[in-house]
């Protein structure tokens, strides 16, 4: 009993003892922070700006390496190489999708998305063969999800991903998001968007400001 | 030109925004085809026309052997071109590899192609030319090597600029944790941004290479003496300026300032095509 208790803790996702901050001359962001996020579980992760989220976030995903500490997948250490099974979604689409392709290598550079998830997001095929110029925000972060959405894909970190979409298309994201959350898809939330955490989180996690350095 | 994907603008080409280039066109096309229809024979020696100065049947006159100079001229820009563009793309190819490898394999690589970039920056070009041109026996081979082998500094740098900003794109991030390979994100994105800057160095550089060319060759560390190239008629043409034939050097040399300036108007132009927001 109380063994199969400590494996369902340990897996997931899992930050040990993280530390960082930008410059020696600057405040800690954290120290000695400890998260984890359990398969299915949705975090939402909330403090004031400047507060270290995205930053956090981003350890997270592998972008930046903290200064100390260190990220446990399902007890093991998060792969570097190969698909990463912790992805991450920026707030603004623009910027995460390589302007020279079309929307059909975007959204298939990793996997070929199933018809059913582009139906989800309501992706129409037109949009596959124009350039991200041509497309809007909103169509853009969708395909920003899909592509993120694969089948090895075991936790997503979801920075501010809505904040600039309409109300509709935050409505499908989310929609979609909670669909495979409820299939076991592991949620980082970042937002400033009160009504939203408390609608799709389990729990929250405060990042406090530290003034001190 | 508002735009050059979307739907009208896409296909459009306009004539008048783009008549530099097109004219610089013509005037290389027209110098192929004259290269092609001009008939050789005014190549050979004839005792009988020496140095004349420029009539309607010798449009550049003749030299001291009595050949027809318009024919010797078009005939060494030819060569000057075939050596030109062979080392201006194998230069171009140099600079597109470093850039791209600086910019892919982490900081010891970045360190050693801004090294080599520095050194090839700090040595003077025509020593270099004259030093690798004269290790590996001159002629054509060597002025193709030397010229192309010296010329790549400058579009690494700017290569390699290009790239390191796109390394920290979002989108090479997030494909680097698709796990994607360094080869799959140098060919897939680095490359599609790279084309338009490659191209118009290496239209840019081609310049440099017809005129370094001919400075080799002038200066008797490039091509054979007998060859009609650009440079060795106009150190030919030195010989005899003291005795008033003006026509051996000046009308030579015009062509070739001419021919340079259009690959410059041609780069330009391809500049302009590619990147029409720019200045």
């Amino acid at each position: 009993m109380s063994a199969a208790i400590s494996k369902s803790l340990e897996s997931g996702l899992a930050g040990r003892q993280l530390s960082f901050r930008y410059d020696r001359k600057l405040p800690w962001l954290f120290r000695g922070l400890d998260i984890s996020i359990a398969p299915g579980e949705a975090v939402g992760l909330t403090g004031p700006s400047g507060a270290g989220k995205s930053t956090l976030a981003q350890i997270l995903a592998g972008f930046i390496k903290p200064l100390s500490g260190s990220l446990m997948f399902n007890d093991k250490p998060l792969p570097q190489k190969g698909f990463s099974p912790v992805q991450y979604i920026y707030q603004h689409p623009q910027l995460a999708v390589n302007p020279r392709w079309t929307g059909g290598q975007i959204v298939a550079e990793a996997f070929q998305p199933s018809e059913e998830l582009l139906d989800m997001l309501e992706i129409s095929a037109d949009w596959l063969n124009r350039y991200p110029h041509e497309l809007s925000g909103g169509e853009l972060q969708r395909m920003a999800v899909a592509r993120a959405l694969g089948p090895e894909t075991k936790c997503l970190l979801a920075d501010e991903l809505s904040a600039m979409l309409d109300p509709l298309t935050q409505a499908l994201i989310w929609r979609t998001l909670i669909n495979y959350k409820n299939k076991g898809l592991s949620l980082l939330v970042i937002s400033h968007d009160r009504h939203l955490m408390t609608k799709v989180c389990d729990r929250m996690l405060p990042l406090k400001r530290f003034d001190q350095p | 030109m508002t735009c050059c994907r979307t739907g009208e603008s896409r296909t459009g080409f306009s004539f008048y925004y783009f008549r530099h280039l097109i004219l610089a066109l013509l005037f290389l096309l027209g110098l192929i085809a004259l290269r092609l229809f001009l008939d050789s024979s005014g190549l050979g020696t004839n005792l009988t026309l020496m140095e004349e100065a420029p009539s309607w049947r010798h449009p550049f006159g003749t030299d001291s052997l009595g050949r027809d100079m318009l024919i010797r001229t078009v005939y060494g820009l030819m060569v000057s071109l075939k050596v030109g563009l062979m080392a201006a793309t194998i230069s171009a190819l140099i600079a597109l590899t470093l850039g791209v490898a600086g910019a892919i394999f982490g900081r010891w690589a970045d360190l050693a192609v801004t090294w080599l970039v520095d050194v090839g920056m700090s040595l003077p070009h025509l020593v270099l030319l004259i030093l690798i041109s004269f290790a590996v026996g001159g002629g054509e081979k060597g002025v193709m090597l030397a010229v192309a082998l010296s010329h790549w500094p400058s579009l690494t740098r700017v290569l390699r600029a290009e790239a390191l900003q796109l390394k920290s794109a979002p989108y090479v991030v997030i494909s680097k944790k698709f796990g994607r390979s360094s080869w799959y994100i140098a060919t897939r994105h680095f490359l599609p941004h790279l084309v338009p800057q490659f191209l118009i160095g290496l239209l840019l550089l081609f310049p440099h290479a017809i005129l370094h060319e001919a400075a080799l060759s002038f200066l008797g560390f490039g091509l054979n003496p007998h060859t009609p190239a650009v440079g060795i008629l106009l150190a030919e043409s030195l010989q005899h300026l003291s005795t008033g034939c003006w026509w051996l050097g000046v009308l030579p040399g015009l062509l070739l300032v001419m021919t340079v300036k259009m690959f410059d108007v041609i780069g330009a132009g391809v500049k302009k095509y590619f990147t029409p927001y720019k200045d």
